[in-house]
Order: C-alpha cells, then sequence, then structure tokens
C-alpha cells in the first residue's frame, strides 16, 4: 500500500508541480506571448470542448486515421510480398530508400498541386509520409524471419494463408510495430503541416487562424491539444504494441 | 544478427539490379506523361525536372538555400545533441532524479514539435531561431531516449570488476560507461539526424524561414512543376547525405562495435 503511494508520487510529483509552477507564475503575466494558464485553459473548454470545434478535430483524426490504415494496409501487403523474394527486393529497394529520405513534408505542395485542398490530398499527404517506415520495416521483418522456422514451415507443409498467420506475420511483428510508431509520429505531423499549408478545417488551420489574429490564449489552447492528441496517440500505440507483441516482450525477457 | 554473410558476386548482382530498378523508375516517369498515361500538367516527365535541376546547380539562389537548409540542420543537431548528452548522462547516472522525471519525459517526448509552429512564429518571425526551437525540440527527446538507455545498459557486474580492479572513477567511465553508452548515442544522433531535416524543411515551408523547403513552397504557388519537382528530389538528395554522414561516423567511431563489424 505505501509503495504504491511512493511509486504513485515518483510518477506524479514533478508534473504537478510543473503544472501548479505555470499556473501560479504565469497567473500575473503580463507578457502578450505568454498569457497565463488560467486564461489558456478557459480558451481551451470555450474552442475545443464545444460542440461546434468537433468540426475542426473530428475532421483531423479522420484523415489522419484514414491515411495510416491506407498505408498500413498497402504496406503489410507489399511488404510481405517484397520481403518473402530477395530479388524484387533488390530492384525495388534503391528507390524505396530514396523515397523514405525525402522529407514528407515536402511532398505536401506537390499533391496539393495534384488533387487539390480537399480532404483526399490530405489523405493522400499522411498515407504518402508514413508509408516508407512501415513499408520498409515490414520488408526487414519478413526477410529476417528465424531461417528454421521457415523450413520447419515448409517441411511440414504449412503454406498459404495459414503460414501468413501463424509464421510470417508473428515472425514479422517486432519490426511492423516499430515502423507504425515511426509512421504514425510522422503521419501527425503531416496531418497538422497539411491542414497549415493550406485548409479550410482541422486542428492545424485553427491554430494557424489563432495565430495570424493574434488570439494567443485560443493558440496556446491548441498547441496543448496537440500535445494531448500526440500523448494519447502514443499510449493508444502503447497498448497495440503490448497486446500484438506480449509473446515477444516475454521472449526477450528470459533470454 | 546471424546469417548476414553474402558473398562478394551476390552483393554485387543486388547493387546491379537496383541500378536498374532505380533506371526502370526514371523511365516510367519519363514515359507515362509522354504517352498521357499520366496528366503532364502535373507530372512534367522527367527529362525536364533534369533540366530543372541542372538549372538549379548554376543558381546562387539554389546554393544558399541549401546552405540556409544545412545550416539550421546543422546547428539544431548540434545544440539537441548536446543538451541531450548533457540531461542524459545526469538523470542516467543518478537514479532518484531518473525516477521522478520518468512520468514527465514520457508525457513531453510524443508531443509533436510542429505544434509549437505558432508560438514559434509569435516570437522569431522567419529567424533562423524558429526553426531552431522546433528543430531542438524535435531532435532532443529522440537522443535523450538512447543516451538515457545507453547509460542504463552498462553491466553492473563489469563495473564492480573495474572497481575491484582498482579503477578510479574517471577510468571506469572512460573503459566501461563510455564504450556501452557509445552505441546508442550514436543511434541517437542517426535518429536525431533526420528528424532535424524534416522539421528544418517544414520550419521553411510553412514558417518560410530561408531554405530548399522555401523554395518549395515558391515554385508550388508559381506552378513551376519541374522546378518543383527539381526541388523535391533534392531535399531527397540532402536526406540521403544525411544518413550517409550519419553512417559514416558510425562506422568510424564504433569500428570495433559487433553490430558494424558483422555487415561488412
Amino acid at each position: 500500500m505505501k509503495s504504491r503511494l511512493a511509486r504513485a508520487l515518483t510518477v506524479f510529483l514533478l508534473p504537478g508541480a510543473l503544472f501548479v509552477l505555470w499556473f501560479a507564475i504565469s497567473d500575473s503575466s503580463g507578457n502578450f506571448f505568454f498569457p497565463p494558464l488560467r486564461k489558456i485553459l478557459s480558451a481551451f473548454a470555450d474552442v475545443w470542448l464545444d460542440a461546434g470545434s468537433a468540426s475542426d478535430i473530428v475532421p483531423s483524426l479522420l484523415r489522419l486515421a484514414a491515411g495510416f490504415s491506407a498505408s498500413l494496409v498497402f504496406a503489410l501487403t507489399v511488404g510481405i510480398l517484397l520481403g518473402s523474394s530477395k530479388v524484387a527486393r533488390d530492384y525495388t529497394e534503391p528507390v524505396f530508400e530514396f523515397f523514405r529520405a525525402i522529407p514528407p513534408t515536402v511532398m505536401i505542395p506537390v499533391l496539393l498541386v495534384i488533387s487539390g485542398i480537399g480532404d483526399v490530398s490530405k489523405i493522400v499527404v499522411i498515407s504518402f509520409g508514413c508509408l516508407w517506415p512501415m513499408l520498409l520495416n515490414t520488408v526487414e521483418g519478413v526477410r529476417s524471419a528465424d531461417p528454421v522456422l521457415n523450413d520447419t514451415c515448409r517441411v511440414y507443409g504449412i503454406g498459404g494463408l495459414r503460414r501468413l498467420l501463424v509464421f510470417t506475420l508473428p515472425a514479422a511483428s517486432p519490426q511492423i510495430v516499430t515502423g507504425m510508431r515511426t509512421g504514425l509520429s510522422i503521419a501527425i505531423v503531416l496531418m497538422v503541416i497539411s491542414e497549415m499549408f493550406a485548409s479550410r478545417n482541422g486542428i492545424g488551420f485553427t491554430i494557424i487562424q489563432f495565430q495570424r489574429t493574434f488570439a494567443i490564449p485560443e493558440m496556446w489552447s491548441g498547441i496543448l491539444l496537440l500535445g494531448l492528441i500526440g500523448v494519447a496517440l502514443s499510449l493508444l500505440m502503447r497498448v497495440v504494441e503490448l497486446s500484438v507483441l506480449y509473446w515477444y516482450e516475454g521472449a526477450r525477457a528470459r533470454s | 544478427m546471424p546469417g548476414g554473410s553474402s558473398a562478394q558476386g551476390a552483393a554485387g548482382i543486388a547493387k546491379f539490379r537496383g541500378v536498374i530498378g532505380f533506371a526502370a523508375f526514371l523511365a516510367v516517369w519519363e514515359v507515362l506523361p509522354v504517352v498521357g498515361l499520366l496528366p503532364a500538367r502535373y507530372f512534367p516527365p522527367f527529362h525536364e525536372v533534369l533540366a530543372a535541376m541542372g538549372g538549379n546547380l548554376g543558381s546562387p539562389v539554389f546554393w544558399r538555400s541549401v546552405l540556409y537548409t544545412a545550416e539550421a540542420w546543422f546547428l539544431g543537431l548540434s545544440i539537441a545533441f548536446a543538451a541531450a548528452t548533457l540531461v542524459g548522462l545526469v538523470l542516467g547516472s543518478i537514479p532518484v532524479l531518473w525516477r521522478y522525471t520518468e512520468s514527465t519525459i514520457e508525457f513531453l517526448r510524443p508531443i509533436p514539435s510542429v505544434a509549437l509552429i505558432p508560438l514559434a512564429v509569435l516570437m522569431f518571425g522567419i529567424d533562423i531561431k524558429s526553426a531552431l526551437l522546433l528543430i531542438v525540440y524535435a531532435a532532443f527527446w529522440q537522443i535523450l531516449i538512447q543516451i538515457l538507455y545507453g547509460v542504463k545498459d552498462v553491466d553492473p557486474v563489469a563495473l564492480d570488476t573495474a572497481r575491484v580492479y582498482g579503477l578510479g572513477r574517471w577510468s571506469r567511465i572512460r573503459y566501461v560507461s563510455w564504450p556501452t553508452a557509445l552505441p546508442y548515442a550514436i543511434t541517437g544522433f542517426r535518429l536525431g539526424a533526420s528528424v532535424a531535416l524534416v522539421i528544418a524543411v517544414t520550419a521553411e515551408l510553412v514558417i518560410g524561414n530561408p531554405g530548399i523547403g522555401h523554395q518549395v513552397a515558391l515554385a508550388q504557388s508559381a506552378m513551376a512543376l519541374p522546378e518543383m519537382y527539381s526541388l523535391v528530389i533534392t531535399a531527397g538528395v540532402m536526406g540521403v547525405l544525411v544518413n550517409i554522414l550519419a553512417r559514416l561516423i558510425e562506422r568510424k567511431l564504433l569500428g570495433w562495435h559487433q553490430s558494424v563489424r558483422a555487415d561488412t
């Protein structure tokens, strides 16, 4: 009981103290750029918790989800195919490595020209950006699967879908999850930037509007919101990781 | 990594196929707009982009933009690396401090640095400082986490052994802690280096700091598409160069380490 209390203290002491400190120090702040936290929080409630602003948060998150999942499906399909063929890998890898090296945000203007400023263009931007880490990690995961297990599957005549489900996917899953984590953080950046660059709605768009109209507490509340979304998605990713890789963490701890 | 030994000839064939693959990609890019399978308005054939790249090479504006981007990347990465190493060494070697700060770090780390863009714009405008704020924030966490892993990975038995053999504090750091943490620090450097480039270009694109990203935005609003594609390729080449540089540093500093020795 006492140790649990102590642990809670170690987890919450510093964040709590920082929050209180920020609140107290900023409370009488006259600095235009750094308004009191009190004002930021009340702006947060007004701007983002209002039903009206579901019109910004929801479209942003939907685009994020659409782009990310489209990319994931593509990365898994193509990644498994490429991972199991050395010849195909040899031919495609340099091109893919080059695409991965392009800072994904510079594709925003390109795709804007091709597909306009609607939802489709943003979804394409997001999926294009998060595709490469997921694809290349899937390829690597499938490629480096244990050759002995591979041969065992073959000897026992396990093939087709069954082989995919019991051998290939589980063997590649640690790498796939790593790729997904990288891909997700790129996707968030692209969600925000594509909206800041050109949009009619979305979180990034709204935050830039606040900045341009010098609505400083509202702008800060948007920064806060993006922070919370980043933290929430990384927690979600952690849950996915634990449920997909529970066997892996166990195997690693034993060895 | 077991089973990584491939014959010289196989590596040659792989390289050859890679070149063929790249050439095929460029050929497809050239042919599709010409035969009308892709709208040439949006996808200028490759030779036009190549011509634009040739034009870039003789343009002082282009080279200045490359230098601006490289400067922001270098400064941002250096600041982030220095700060993260310092903080990481302190937090990693004092367990109490680490226990109390872990939750805060885990909370701050996933905050996307682009969330700070409006703040950076208001505080610094298009001065390089606004880009640096974003770059340092983004790269700092990547590097810090690696340094922390590295410091915590030091084998306590090895440390005790060193102590028993009478190695002083400085020698222990030099011969035990440092070699253990170095591979992690270099991984952090590699991750940070590519994030720093992405964020540098992003800041230029959205905020308008001078650099390659800004040139892409300008070319886009002028609808100068071959120019725009040539700049995108330039950004990709810079990305490749950053990766190569990081690999070179890794090889140089970690020539003795298993992970590097295995794949040469």
